[in-house]
């Protein structure tokens, strides 16, 4: 043992009931003696200050961040943890029935966190009501939900058992069937990015540029490292084998692993130091011999076009990483051939997608295959991506993804993968690397701040004429998503509307900023904001409802986009007609408050979206495997990462209904890229409809296998019975014995495989073409307060109609809609994130569940003519038209105009002020 | 060899099982590099020691582990919570002793009378729950934030800080004690051990109010306390005090004579007047959280709203 351990303090202290002795620095974080020490995981880690609350356990019964509680304060007291919520073999308790029963656990990160301020507050009020619990839980910070379902469920742990739905054969669809994978995550057992590794696994940390911008040159390595023995390795891109340039979007791919001679944002890597984790975790890396040469950064779009400044990257001039553009008719006669035509100009910030996760892994060899488990959304990319940065062919790296804590865009680029492999690869042993909360902020990719300007005009009939539209896009130092934003938010900025005249241009430049990437939306959520503040001023200057005028221009079936695509199964009119009556209600109960007088102001506003579902234009296919083992099990290959949002459990059902066979049939393998085939990447509201599509295909290909195989007709019931499928028609029965049929290369007596890739025409060079074969809409009301002394805003009820085609499981949709419209609402009042300054969770601020409005969820299911059974895509849809809904409440309640976001109290109070000198 | 015999010392005066020492064993010399963390259950061990290695005292570390990223701190350590005497809240004397290491979910579970309001209201904003449960009154003054949500209350009560040292003790009316961001009047060997609330300042009802951009775990923008008495009708004495919007939380004192004398009933008609004054005396910062000029509108706004809802609950 070395001299650490054996000086350490003797701790005596139950754990769970169970007493626990161990010797350990008496100032070791709680969280830290339980995760590493005593192998009890279940307390996740966010952000090792006490801003998150995920690391919740109960010291004497209280709730404590166990991330700062000092070993030393735990002797002769008692802690409870997740990993004591269940009951023998796993029996969920009341309150983690009622979590999977509400859909409480979405990514399942902050879970066990929630759960045990639950407990705290349940022992003592076994009946809570919404405000006790929304106090109790108010210190642990979720980023999927929206915490309506986290607040349902702790209000109902009370209820006790009740047995879950289990829909028969050909019912799945349309059930609210709980998450396939939901067990593991209420029972604090599922694995994240961080919850296990090689046990001899050594530990990899980063070293990063604190500069904006500064060349670097290295020391002495070798020296640094012998005199520290617990480092294994350095690895700088001096090791690099292979390219060292990844990316999302192959031809831009521009990003280093490890700098070379050049950081050009803050917090990118240029080393790794590699090492014996118990030493190399708290080592102070300060000292590492890098020299810096700091240079002036173009931090902004402004300072990065001004003529001769630093070009971040040499075949792109003017730090022009490229520009978007749609033009359909001539935007500019048709502004002037309106009647009435209004202007805004809006400015966006930088969001952070603050999954509560901070991004970790581990990775090892296998023969001569590494093998990389990391939380990720896009395991084929990484695959990829890191194959490449490596030099290895691709069937020498194997991604088998850990479940992802939340991701929502920004586990889509490769992060710690391509690092872990340089490290496995150098050092040829395990290792693991856990981001740190501030390591994750400034490393990994943002939502673009956006400056946008628009025009909009209309006739004097409410019909719009023309629309223009520029927005510069921040895309930050390396190209991620950039092009895809650029791309999206020109075809998207005109929203589900009829602009017979347009033009919309959106340009991403490169800056000393943190990469922008993908953030749940690619771009439309600010663009749209711009959008739908135009079409309330135009429908003020017109003298229109503001709804009634978005419904006259709404998008029909047969209508064709601004792209000139005719579009089917469109329901933004179906949506906007079904928020009539909360409209008119919100109106309502606004004006009977505003009549009292007084600071505060209510007002209502309303915005809708429309969101092309898939790449753009450009082929992502999904293929699922499903197959039937002699034994009779049957199995589907989902290679999609579900991040939280379902697709587990939404894939399963489409297959199953598509096949006719139970939901619980289904055993699911995967996502793991050596067993499972490519569903490509969980991101543009995609799975449910391109992996849906696959998914419904490979069910209907097997249905129709086994009733060829047993010559019966088409609606013969399907069941497997031991290593039997007994195939039962109107007049007849057929059994299938697999026991007895030649087994596949897969290991399967019956197998389908089946390929989906949605129809697409490439976009001309006026943006003309079909970007997308399927959309999905959606529109949201929204009443809040605002209080005119101190600019403050209460989102107080939100009405959300979306437009699913079919909805596969409403459970699951809520619980996008709920979580979309928290962080529409963090974008709109909160979220900024300022380079340097805002690099932990209480500096950048996310909703918290005291901040969340009740939310009405109406469903509309116009099917889609192409989508898996008329579905369409809905999770980015659902946080689109929240952040405009908003400004235009906030205008409703006080005649300002936000013009910058997030609105911060002090931002929205200016606005007032310029507002009542105005006029 | 010195150091190592005085740590032998110490594990005799206080039960052995609550004392941690953590030293290099190896040289059987005291090494600041080496993390060293003590939990004394008695005072003079607790006060020898600081006056020897000037370790950093800690309690509830809800603002120390955050500035850093590593599994344990670096040392020595002074663990606080564990002494006799630091943790609770007591009366004597005509003073009302609150305990350094008196945790905030303590305040809230005390049966305070009504001047403590703005007290438990700042308690409650404290973080959440789990801040609440792990953080000390005490801690919340030694870190000097000037957002303390906190320290407006216990201005505006008059609070007192008690420090002791080997050499004795010594009280501070608070607004010395704080001396500007993350600065106190605190010497390198004391340790607040108490606040103490002396009884005149105890009178009559009391409000806080804070402003931030979320609901829960939020830092203030601004925030203000206010306490008032009123007598027959009137107001007697008055106690207001704004945060977050200046180096220091300070008291209006000119507000305060201003409100003095007055009907309950009868304010609205000083807010023209009152609200510049708070405002002016402010000198905000621009930071993330808002502007410098919107800070000093909030907090008059915030401080004249608690003023006028105390005096409409009086009158």
């Amino acid at each position: 043992m070395d001299g650490v351990s054996e000086s350490g303090t003797q701790l005596d202290f139950t754990v769970n009931g169970e007493a626990a002795r161990l010797r350990c620095a008496p100032s070791t974080r709680l969280s830290d003696l339980l995760r590493e020490q005593l192998g009890l995981r279940g307390t996740k880690v966010g952000c090792n200050a006490g801003d998150c609350g995920a690391c919740t356990v109960l010291l004497d019964g209280r709730p404590v961040c166990a991330c700062l509680v000092p070993a030393g304060q735990v002797e002769g007291r008692h802690v409870e943890t997740a990993e004591s919520l269940a009951g023998p073999d796993s029996v969920l308790s009341n309150l983690q029935q009622a979590f999977l029963r509400h859909g409480a656990a979405q990514c399942g990160i902050c879970t066990p966190g929630m759960m045990m301020a639950a407990t705290a507050l349940l022992r003592g009020t076994p009946s809570p009501d919404r405000g006790q619990v929304e106090d109790a839980i108010g210190g642990v910070l979720c980023r999927c939900t929206g915490y309506a379902k986290i607040v349902d469920a702790i209000m109902d742990a009370g209820a006790g058992a009740i047995s879950p739905p289990s829909p028969d054969a050909g019912a799945a669809v349309g059930a609210a069937v709980y998450r396939l994978d939901g067990h593991a995550k209420v029972n604090a057992t599922e694995k994240f990015g961080a919850d296990s590794w090689p046990q001899d696994a050594l530990l990899v940390r980063a070293v990063r540029s604190p500069h904006f911008l500064a060349d670097f040159s290295f020391g002495d390595l070798a020296g640094w490292q012998q005199d520290r023995p617990f480092v294994t390795a350095v690895v700088t891109a001096a090791d690099i084998c292979g390219v060292n340039a990844f990316g999302v979007i192959p031809p831009f791919a521009d990003q280093p692993a490890l700098a070379e001679t050049t950081a050009r944002f803050r917090g990118e890597a240029v080393a790794l130091v590699i090492g014996t984790a118990e030493e190399l975790v708290a080592a102070d890396l300060s000292d590492f011999p890098v020299v810096w040469q700091e240079r002036d950064p173009a931090l902004t779009v402004e300072a990065a076009r001004r003529p001769g400044v630093a070009q971040l990257h040499e075949t792109r001039p003017d730090n022009l990483l490229i520009t978007g553009k749609v033009k359909s008719g001539d935007g500019a006669a048709g502004l002037s051939s309106g009647d009435v035509r209004v202007s805004a100009a809006i400015e966006t910030a930088y969001v952070e997608h603050a999954p509560i996760e901070p991004e970790a892994g581990c990775a090892w060899m296998e023969g001569d295959v590494l093998v990389i488990s990391a939380c990720t959304q896009a395991p084929v990319m990484d695959q990829e991506d890191t194959a490449r940065i490596l030099g290895l062919p691709l069937d020498r790296v194997r991604i088998i993804p850990a479940a992802a804590g939340g991701g929502f865009g920004t586990k889509l680029d490769v992060s710690l993968q391509p690092l872990l492999g340089l490290a496995v690869m150098k050092t040829g042993r395990p290792c693991r690397m856990v981001y740190s909360r501030q390591e994750s902020m400034i490393s990994t990719t943002k939502r673009h701040p956006a400056a946008m300007r628009g025009q909009l005009a209309a006739t004097q009939d409410g019909r719009l004429a023309g629309m223009v539209f520029e927005g510069e896009f921040n895309t930050g130092a390396y190209a991620s998503w950039g092009p895809t934003v650029a791309t999206r938010v020109p075809i998207h900025a005109s929203g589900p509307y009829n602009v017979p005249h347009y033009l919309a241009e959106a340009h991403a430049i490169h800056t000393n900023g943190p990469v922008s990437g993908a953030f749940r939306g690619f771009g439309v959520p600010q663009a749209t904001i711009l959008q739908e503040v135009l079409m309330d001023r135009l429908a003020g200057e017109l003298g229109l409802d503001r709804l009634d005028f978005r419904r006259r221009n709404a998008l029909v079936d047969g209508d064709r986009t601004v792209c000139g695509q005719q579009v089917h199964g469109v329901g933004i009119a179906e949506c906007l007609d079904a928020l009539v009556p909360a409209w008119q209600a919100a109106q309502a109960r606004a004006a009977t408050f505003n009549a009292n007088g007084g600071p505060m102001r209510r007002g209502v506003g309303v915005a809708s979206c429309w969101y092309g579902c898939g790449n753009t234009a450009l082929p992502n296919p999904s293929t699922i495997r499903l197959g039937i083992t002699a034994d009779g099990r049957l199995r589907l290959h989902q290679g999609a990462t579900d991040i939280g949002q379902g697709s587990n459990t939404v894939i399963t059902q489409i297959c199953a209904d598509a096949l006719g066979m139970p939901l619980a049939d289904f055993e699911l393998v995967g996502p793991d890229t050596a067993i499972t085939p490519d569903c490509g990447k969980t991101s543009a509201s995609r799975q449910t409809f391109i992996t849906g599509k696959a998914a419904e295909l490979s069910g209907r290909r097997l249905r129709a296998d086994i009733l060829r195989l047993s010559n019966m007709e088409d609606e013969s019931e399907i069941r497997i019975e031991d290593t039997c499928i007994v195939i039962t028609g109107a007049a007849d029965r057929q059994r299938i014995d697999l026991a007895t049929m030649p087994v596949d290369e897969f290991g399967y007596v019956m197998r389908a495989e089946e390929t989906y890739d949605p129809p697409t025409v490439p976009l001309d060079a006026d943006g003309q073409g079909e970007p997308y074969a399927v959309y999905g809409y959606g529109a949201q009301v929204v009443e809040l307060e605002v209080d005119l002394k101190l600019g403050t805003v209460r989102v107080l009820h939100i009405t959300a109609a979306h437009d699913l085609g079919r909805v596969i499981n409403p459970l699951l949709a809520t619980g996008q809609i709920e979580g979309g419209i928290a962080q529409g609402l963090g974008m709109a009042l909160m979220e900024e994130y300022i380079p340097g300054r805002t690099e932990n969770l209480h500096d950048y601020l996310i909703p918290s569940c005291g901040d969340m409005p009740e939310i009405e969820t109406i469903f509309i299911e116009k099917p889609d003519p192409v989508g898996p059974m008329g579905a369409k895509g809905l999770g980015e849809h659902v946080l689109i038209p929240t952040a405009p809904a908003i400004l235009n409440a906030i205008h409703d309640a006080t005649g300002a105009w936000i013009d910058q976001l997030p609105a911060l109290p002090h931002r929205v109070l200016a606005a007032i002020r310029a507002a009542d000198q105005g006029h | 060899m010195a150091s190592t015999a005085f740590l032998c010392q110490l594990t005799l005066s206080g039960p052995p099982c609550t004392v941690y020492l953590y030293t290099n064993e190896i040289d059987n010399e005291f090494n600041r590099e080496t993390m060293n963390y003590l939990r004394p259950h008695l005072l003079e061990d607790a006060l020898q020691w600081l006056a020897t290695e000037r370790p950093l005292v800690i309690a509830g570390c809800t603002d120390i582990y955050p500035t850093t990223q590593a599994p344990s701190l670096d040392g020595p350590l002074l663990d606080i919570t564990a002494l006799e005497g630091l943790r609770g809240i007591t009366v004597a004397d005509g003073w009302r002793r609150f305990g350094a290491a008196t945790t905030w979910d303590d305040v809230l579970q005390a049966d305070l009378p009504p001047s403590y309001r703005m007290l438990k209201q700042a308690a409650r904003e404290i973080g959440a729950v789990q801040i609440q449960v792990s953080g000390t009154i005490g801690g919340n003054l030694c870190t000097a934030s000037p957002a303390a949500d906190s320290v407006p209350c216990l201005m505006a009560l008059d609070a007192e800080v008690e420090l002791a040292s080997v050499g004795g003790s010594r009280r501070l009316p608070l607004a010395d004690f704080l001396t500007g961001p993350r600065q106190t009047a605190l010497r390198p060997d004391e340790l607040l051990v108490a606040i103490h609330v002396p009884r005149h300042a105890e009178a009559g009802l009391s409000g806080f109010a804070k402003l931030g951009a979320r609901r829960y775990l939020v830092i203030s923008i601004a925030m203000a306390a206010v306490r008032l008495e009123v007598e027959d009708g009137r107001i007697t004495g008055a106690a207001v005090s704004v945060g977050a919007c200046a180096p220091v939380a300070s008291r209006q004192t000119g507000l305060e004579s201003r409100l003095v004398g007055r009907r309950p009933d009868d304010i609205d008609a000083l807010a023209t007047e009152a609200m510049p004054m708070i405002a002016d005396s402010l000198s905000p910062i621009d930071d993330v959280r808002a502007s410098a000029g919107y800070r000093r509108q909030a907090a008059a706004e915030l401080a004249w709203r608690s003023i006028r809802s105390l005096c409409r609950e009086a009158a």
